[in-house]
């Protein structure tokens, strides 16, 4: 072997040990890594009262009711909701049927009250008036595909 | 390869095609400047504010491209001890940086008005924010020694432990939960881009391009003759 | 214009700025460069 090979080995071989090592740190934190959790994954995890975190999906359609500066909408993953309260100003991106992260804690009363509320939009870029033309020949609705 | 490697010939092709690529730069930057900020019409959720996609994501893409260039040459030091590689990695890591952190910043400008805040810890955000930092790391290390080589070899294996990062941002949307949305353009399935909001992406993306090849070619000549001046202080 | 002009002029200043000092930076060092090497009469052998 010249040493040519041998140092490229030797850093095939480096690389390949470090590639792997930093998946398994990341598949062990990845509970940690995600910045929200879905309605369905908070169903499965139970999480303690009080602890904040943030949870994320689409603001459920027909959900929203303001109240002066407070108001309650769903969030929903399409499977599970959960119901949040929030006080203070929304995002502007803030839509039914778009998506939205919002950091607070759970109540006993299985009540989310959000702290902060962030919109999340989603990868589909278009000019108003194609989105119009999709909506109104029903190939696409708003919201859809957002959440997995 | 190895034909570009020869640093005589390396600066005469480089001189060569400067002049063209400067006036394709410029004219590629006027029409994607022109499209995006005349042209293109506002986006039927975000509005206006989709005119800061055009900066943005060319320097995302580039940012992260320009790193896999800094790795190849990295390898093409440490592996083959090309001279020239390490020449062209410390031309190369500044203008990478200064992508990255326009990556950054107009992400935050984009962010405020649309999520409603500048910044947030989620997987895409941080891993750019640690190519930014991979990048000054390359700079400070290649200079950190008083042997110019050492430095070079220090900072080519800082890079080669950094490419890590690269799949790391590119699929941090989809593996985890994240505030920044899914992949527009660069997805298995096609873009999900209207067409008259492509067009003005593709071109600032490609005049950001021959503007990175540019200003690589221009600062590697700038190391060349930096390492000449070096060794003639040293024989002196 | 929207409520947002600030936020898009803002970006696109902050790309100008940086990405236009750079290029200034990058030509002016290597003009300096090349002056630093005329003047020890090691020019490059065209």
């Amino acid at each position: 072997m010249t040493p040519k090979r041998k140092r490229l080995w030797l850093l095939v071989g480096s690389l390949g040990v470090l590639g792997v090592s930093v998946a398994l740190v990341l598949s062990a934190l990845s509970d940690n890594i995600v910045f929200f959790y879905s309605p369905s994954r908070l169903a499965e995890k139970h999480v303690p009262a009080d602890r904040r975190f943030r949870i994320g999906g689409l603001v459920e359609t027909g959900s929203v009711h303001k109240d002066g500066s407070e108001a309650r909408f769903r969030v929903t993953d399409l499977n599970r909701s959960v119901e949040v309260v929030y006080r203070g100003i929304l995002p502007d991106l803030f839509r039914e049927g778009q998506g939205v992260v919002a950091e607070g804690s759970l109540g006993p009363d299985g009540i989310f009250s959000a702290q902060e509320v962030l919109a999340k939009h989603d990868e589909k870029y278009m000019p108003p008036e194609v989105a119009k033309a999709l909506k109104e020949s029903g190939r696409w609705q708003e919201g859809e595909g957002t959440v997995r | 390869m190895h034909r570009f490697a020869n640093p005589a010939r390396f600066r005469r092709l480089s001189q060569r095609v400067q002049p063209g690529l400067s006036l394709a730069t410029l004219l590629s930057l006027g029409i994607g400047l022109w499209l995006a900020l005349l042209q293109s019409p506002p986006d039927y959720q975000q509005g206006e504010t989709v005119r800061i996609m055009y900066v943005h994501v060319p320097m995302a893409w580039l940012a992260m491209a320009g790193y896999a260039l800094l790795a190849a040459l990295s390898a093409a030091l440490l592996v083959w001890r090309h001279p020239l590689a390490a020449l062209m990695a410390r031309a190369a890591a500044p203008v990478g940086a200064c992508y990255a952190l326009i990556c950054l910043l107009t992400g935050s400008l984009w962010g405020r008005p649309m999520w409603g805040t500048y910044w947030v810890w989620d997987a895409r955000l941080t891993s750019m924010l640690l190519l930014c930092f991979l990048y000054l790391g390359h700079i400070a290390l290649s200079r950190a020694y008083d042997n110019a080589e050492r430095g070079d070899r220090a900072a080519a294996i800082l890079a080669l432990i950094g490419v890590i990062n690269l799949p790391i941002i590119k699929f941090s949307v989809d593996w985890w939960n994240t505030l920044h949305q899914p992949a527009s353009v660069t997805r298995l399935d096609g873009p999900a881009v209207d067409a008259a909001i492509l067009l003005p992406l593709l071109w600032m993306a490609g005049g950001f391009l021959l503007l990175f090849i540019l200003l690589v070619l221009v600062r590697t000549e700038t190391e060349m003759d930096r390492r000449r001046l070096e060794i003639a202080d040293q024989i002196a | 214009m929207s409520s947002y002009a600030v936020f898009i002029i803002s970006a696109y200043l902050a790309v100008f700025m940086i990405l236009g000092g750079l290029t200034l930076a990058s030509l002016r060092a290597r003009s300096k460069m090349r002056h630093a090497l005329a003047e020890r009469g090691l020019e490059r052998r065209r």
